[in-house]
């Protein structure tokens, strides 16, 4: 079974994506960018877009995703669905491809992304890029240029796998343009089934939580206030939690503070912890090793509060303060109270 | 059970500089150690054998060199390691990689479970994992950050996303990846890493593993590097603020309204 041979890539048509949906059954708003980036690509290629939609219910998802852009939205439903299973969701979707033979697929550079998509393309044998910040079709060849971060952040390389069908690529939230719902866009909606040989040797989910505390969430945060070791200990990150619920943002950490024990490790950020892309990035008393800046390099703006302004960060941060982070992150409160700021915690 | 469990040498990061033009780190090339996300796997399998016997093999694909990283894992316990080394493997992409090692690990026979990094950090992509899992065709969990059973069928696991995590459980053979937090790893006993500079280190070719030629190396690799470029420089000014606590979170505070960032 391989669709992708030489003699049929003429065939393979469409700029298709994979649909994000947060645990509520509601879509995440990486599927609009992904929508957004697959109607440019669409347009320079004269062809559709199209969204392929799994879940218990997709039914209010489906409408969502034509006024985002979609020509076509392909709707499997299956209780089974609701949580993530990397093989039923594999053998749907490449059920699909093979069937549709999309020309290009896009899908969200998120934990589940990032293992079904490469599960997919393992078994299609096509080439697959993590992580674009980038994507353009070359004007001469029509083929998907992808760009991508690489050793860290510290070079920009741009792939391409136009030998095979379909081109994929997954895409890092935040980063493509999502266009306006427009309610009066037309598409159509096609049901498919799931087969009996879909659900086969597929895992079990035995339980899936979603946690309370809304700010561990970093990779959806506008907004990032992260602590060091400097902090001293957990009462020091309740500061920082008071800052960043004014703000509305979410708590990071070094990996200090996190192998100390003073905030669990989620909230790490940095090369063995998670990549964040955050519009505002406050760093409080983290001196800036390469193992936590490329984590977090790719932020809009960077602050950072250190004692000493020598440090990397302070350096490369776009907003340096000089001072002790215990006396000067009380005053910052005061003053955004000042100011009336206060966002309440990180609304989702 | 018997346990592979894949390992990458990197390039260690270096010291942090940053371009004062660009505000980007000015990269230095270190030296090569073990991906740090590996040695959290080694460790777990491991810990695993050491619970439930059996037997862990350490698996790399690279240049004789990566040996050392073999030696690394052998001096925390694995019981034996073999290394994927030849031209034709040159330049493999993430597909081309994990079609070798599936293959090798066919090859080393009756593998229970699969464990590798979360990721490898030079390349960042984790699509090494699942592409083996998909060329074996067997299950897969990514970023397991705790074991929770081991069974004699099958495998439970919890895996941590953005908003939480799950509870899942798979028939071996499977495949896992794993994330920091699962354990801390060892450091090797003097004695241990002694004897696993002794130990032998088989190299296995394309055809001691049985793989098509048409499937490794840069040739057959799907994806092909156009070009590299630097990134796009960050802001080069940075405001710079000090003096007392009060004025210094005042400027601030009046700074991130001006620039609308609350
Ligand atoms: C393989 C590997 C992987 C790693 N992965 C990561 C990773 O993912 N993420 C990560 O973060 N690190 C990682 N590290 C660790 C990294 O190298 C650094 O050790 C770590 O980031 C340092 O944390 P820090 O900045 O909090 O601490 P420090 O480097 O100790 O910095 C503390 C800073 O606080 C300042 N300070 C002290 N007191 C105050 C005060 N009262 N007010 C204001 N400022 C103050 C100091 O001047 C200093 O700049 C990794 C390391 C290795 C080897």
């Amino acid at each position: 079974m391989k669709l992708l041979n030489e003699h049929d890539r003429e065939s393979c048509r469409n700029v298709w994506i994979i649909s994000e949906f947060l645990p509520d059954g509601e879509l995440h708003a990486v599927s609009f960018e992904l929508l957004g980036a697959a109607r440019t690509l669409a347009e320079e290629l004269g062809c559709e877009v199209w969204a392929a939609a799994l879940g218990r219910d997709v039914s209010k998802a489906a409408p969502q995703l034509i006024s985002r852009g979609a020509d076509k939205v392909i709707a499997v439903e299956d209780g089974r669905l609701e949580y993530f299973n990397d093989e039923f969701e594999c053998n749907i979707l490449e059920r699909l491809v093979c069937k549709y033979r999309p020309e290009i697929l896009l899908g969200a550079a998120t934990s589940r992304g990032r293992a079904l998509i490469p599960r997919l393309a393992g078994k299609l044998y096509c080439g697959l890029t993590a992580d674009c910040t980038g994507l353009s079709i070359d004007k001469e060849t029509g083929v998907l240029l992808q760009t991508r971060p690489a050793f860290g952040g510290n070079i920009m390389a741009t792939i391409q796998s136009g030998g095979f069908r379909p081109q994929m690529a997954t895409v890092r939230p935040k980063v493509m343009k999502a266009l306006e719902a427009d309610p009066i866009r037309t598409g159509e909606i096609i049901y498919e089934a799931v087969t009996e040989k879909d659900g086969e040797k597929i895992k079990e989910i035995i339980k899936a939580v979603t946690e309370a505390q809304s700010n561990v969430n970093l990779s959806d945060a506008n907004i990032i206030v992260s602590g060091g070791r400097a902090v001293k200990g957990p009462e020091g990150f309740r500061l920082l939690e008071e800052l960043a619920s004014r703000l509305g943002g979410a708590v990071g950490a070094s990996r200090a503070a996190v192998d100390s024990g003073w905030i669990a490790y989620p909230h790490q950020v940095g090369q063995t912890g998670q990549t964040v892309q955050a519009d505002l990035y406050i760093a409080c008393g983290i001196s800036g090793q390469i193992q936590h800046l490329i984590g977090m390099q790719s932020c809009k703006t960077i602050v950072a509060i250190d004692k000493d302004d020598s440090t990397p960060m302070m350096q490369m941060a776009d907003i340096a303060i000089k001072g002790d982070l215990f006396e000067i992150i009380p005053k910052i409160i005061e003053e955004l109270d000042k100011n009336g700021i206060n966002k309440g915690g990180n609304k989702q | 059970m018997k346990i592979a469990v894949c390992v990458k040498q990197v390039p260690a990061a270096g010291d942090a500089k940053i371009n004062p033009e660009t505000k980007r780190i000015i990269r230095e090339g270190g030296k090569a150690v073990v991906n740090p996300f590996d040695l959290y796997a080694i460790e777990e399998a491991v810990r695993i054998k050491e619970r439930t016997g059996g037997e862990v093999i350490a698996l790399s694909m690279g240049p004789e060199k990566a040996k050392a990283a073999l030696t690394e894992a052998l001096s925390m316990g694995v019981d034996r390691a073999v290394l994927l080394s030849d031209r034709a493997f040159g330049g493999s992409d993430t597909w081309a990689t994990s079609y070798a090692l599936a293959k090798a690990i066919e090859k080393i026979g009756g593998v229970d479970l699969i464990l590798c990094g979360k990721q490898a950090v030079d390349g960042d992509t984790a699509q090494v994992g699942a592409g083996i899992a998909a060329k074996l065709d067997i299950m897969q969990a990514a970023n397991v950050w705790r074991i929770e059973e081991i069974g004699a069928d099958t495998v439970t696991v919890k895996r941590i996303n953005e908003r939480g995590w799950d509870v899942v459980r798979l028939a071996y053979p499977a495949l896992l990846t794993v994330v920091k937090d699962i354990n801390i790893p060892r450091i090797p006993k003097l004695r241990d890493a002694r004897a696993a500079r002794r130990a032998e280190i088989p190299v296995w070719k394309p055809e001691d593993i049985g793989a098509d030629p048409d499937k490794i190396g840069l040739k057959s690799s799907p994806t092909q590097v156009v070009k590299t470029a630097p990134p796009a420089a960050r802001g080069a000014e940075t405001l710079k603020i000090d003096g007392s606590s009060e004025e210094a979170a005042n400027v601030f505070v009046s700074e991130l309204i001006r620039r609308k960032l609350v």
